[in-house]
């Protein structure tokens, strides 16, 4: 179903970025930003067309299997070990309105919390038939949907014993490139949420809470797979009213 | 009780993680078959309009070391000045150039690079014409959310001198932070996440 109003591809700047609901740059309990995090003020910038513009990525570079994290890496006929799920959800802006077309990636640590990487260390198992990679691009509506295994937990070198609770990553493109962003998902119920550094970055509870996805029982596929729900929100634009036209948009 | 105005919030961005080539460049770290290739590996092909360069450059945090992890996303306009994107509404950009590219740094020395053309000037908000530029996003472990910067041409001295963005920046001698330097068509970038030649990051 298609929203004629959102037919015109909009041209107006993004509100600006909420940044207090974001994690800060600098946040110790997470070790690796301490060196890593810009000290100086950002420079604020009304968007031009170099962050309005983004680039479109067509349904047509989308396999098959793209979306099937059980099977895309898998050898014919074999498929990955775990929990089957599948993880759905719409992309929609700040103001509501679905973001068609957004391109999104996700990548996974294994049902035994093992990543396919050559610096992995963990001694956690391989799965031959998992890769760990996905990627879909949301319909008219901003509905996407993939399917996977659980990913597990797993341990890092930050505390002596920081773990990491199951969670998926995020990659996503909007209709412009200031509304590039990566996050991470977590699921419900998942007492380690709270204990993770990498969540705590993030200063407001609420916010935090926006990343957990709900067991979403309507949708679960009988005999075959639970569902989660994870609808993201990527940043709004000014695009109605009297729109600023000194450029001639 | 007053109506609310609020809109939704956005989601909070994590930091990407050490394992973001799995996500973002599979084949590039040994996930072969998944896709048929890694997206942003090209931007240019042979019938692409405009002077060919190459951008490359590292990416150093607070310890002067180079950040072997990250993965840096550029964007731009052609080489008439326009994107090739649905929000572009001067014109039609180049159907042979995405614009768009994306590149690891590499595991044993941090280089990034990408092959482009140089782009044309783009109008700011307001009429005036900006520098050619180019959009660079950049997102690692440790880092928490993606920083924006630019990358500006050494050669255009007049334009950057009246450039709307740099003409921003208070402390003048940050502005050589968002200046490539030259050796014939090929350009380094090399941005500094921390210290006294820190790069201007943008909030945008």
């Amino acid at each position: 179903m298609s929203i004629p109003s959102n037919d015109k591809p909009e041209t107006g700047a993004f509100f600006g970025r909420d940044r207090t609901w974001h994690s800060p740059a600098l946040t110790p309990g997470y070790k690796t930003s301490v060196l890593r995090a810009p000290q100086r003020a950002l420079l604020s910038l009304d968007g031009t067309l170099s962050e309005t513009t983004g680039p479109v990525f067509g349904h047509g570079m989308i396999g098959e299997q793209d979306n099937d994290l059980i099977h895309n890496f898998a050898k014919p006929g074999e498929s990955a070990i775990g929990e089957r799920i599948v993880v759905h959800g719409r992309v929609l802006d700040e103001r509501g309105k679905p973001v068609r077309g957004a391109l999104l990636e996700f990548w996974q640590a294994n049902a035994g919390g093992r990543y396919r990487h050559k610096k992995e260390t963990y001694l956690a198992a391989l799965d031959l038939n998992f890769g760990g990679c996905g990627r879909a691009i949301c319909d008219d509506d901003g509905h996407y949907a993939f399917r996977t295994v659980r990913p597990g937990a797993y341990p890092w070198p930050n505390g002596v014993n920081d773990w990491r609770p199951a969670h998926i990553h995020f990659s996503v493109f909007g209709h412009g490139f200031a509304q590039r962003l990566i996050t991470q998902m977590y699921f419900e119920g998942d007492p380690m949420i709270w204990k993770c550094p990498i969540v705590n970055t993030i200063p407001d509870k609420a916010a935090i809470e926006q990343l957990i996805a709900p067991l979403d029982w309507n949708n679960t596929i009988p005999m075959d797979a639970r569902a989660y729900r994870f609808d993201i929100i990527l940043r709004g634009r000014r695009s109605t009213l009297f729109e600023n036209r000194l450029e001639g948009n | 009780m007053l109506r609310s105005t609020d809109i939704l919030k956005e989601t909070p961005s994590q930091t990407a993680g050490p394992y973001v080539h799995i996500g973002l460049m599979p084949n590039s770290c040994g996930i072969d078959g998944v896709y048929a290739g890694d997206l942003g590996s090209a931007l240019v092909n042979e019938k692409t309009l405009g002077d060919r360069i190459t951008v490359s450059g590292r990416i150093f945090d607070g310890a002067d070391t180079p950040v072997r992890d990250a993965i840096v996303e550029i964007w731009q306009a052609d080489s008439a000045g326009l994107y090739n994107s649905p929000s572009e509404r001067r014109g039609t950009a180049d159907p042979n150039f995405t614009g768009w590219g994306r590149s690891a740094t590499a595991a044993e020395d941090g280089v990034f690079r990408f092959e482009t053309i140089k782009p044309g000037r783009v109008p700011f908000k307001d009429g005036r014409m900006m520098a050619p530029h180019i959009t660079l996003w950049i997102v690692a472990r440790g880092i928490n959310i993606g920083l924006h910067t630019r990358l500006y041409f050494p050669e255009e001295a007049e334009a950057n001198a009246a450039d709307p963005v740099l003409l921003r920046i208070e402390h003048r001698a940050r502005v050589e932070t968002m200046i490539a330097s030259r050796n014939g068509n090929d350009y380094t970038f090399d941005i500094h996440l921390q210290g006294m030649s820190e790069t201007v990051f943008l909030d945008i």
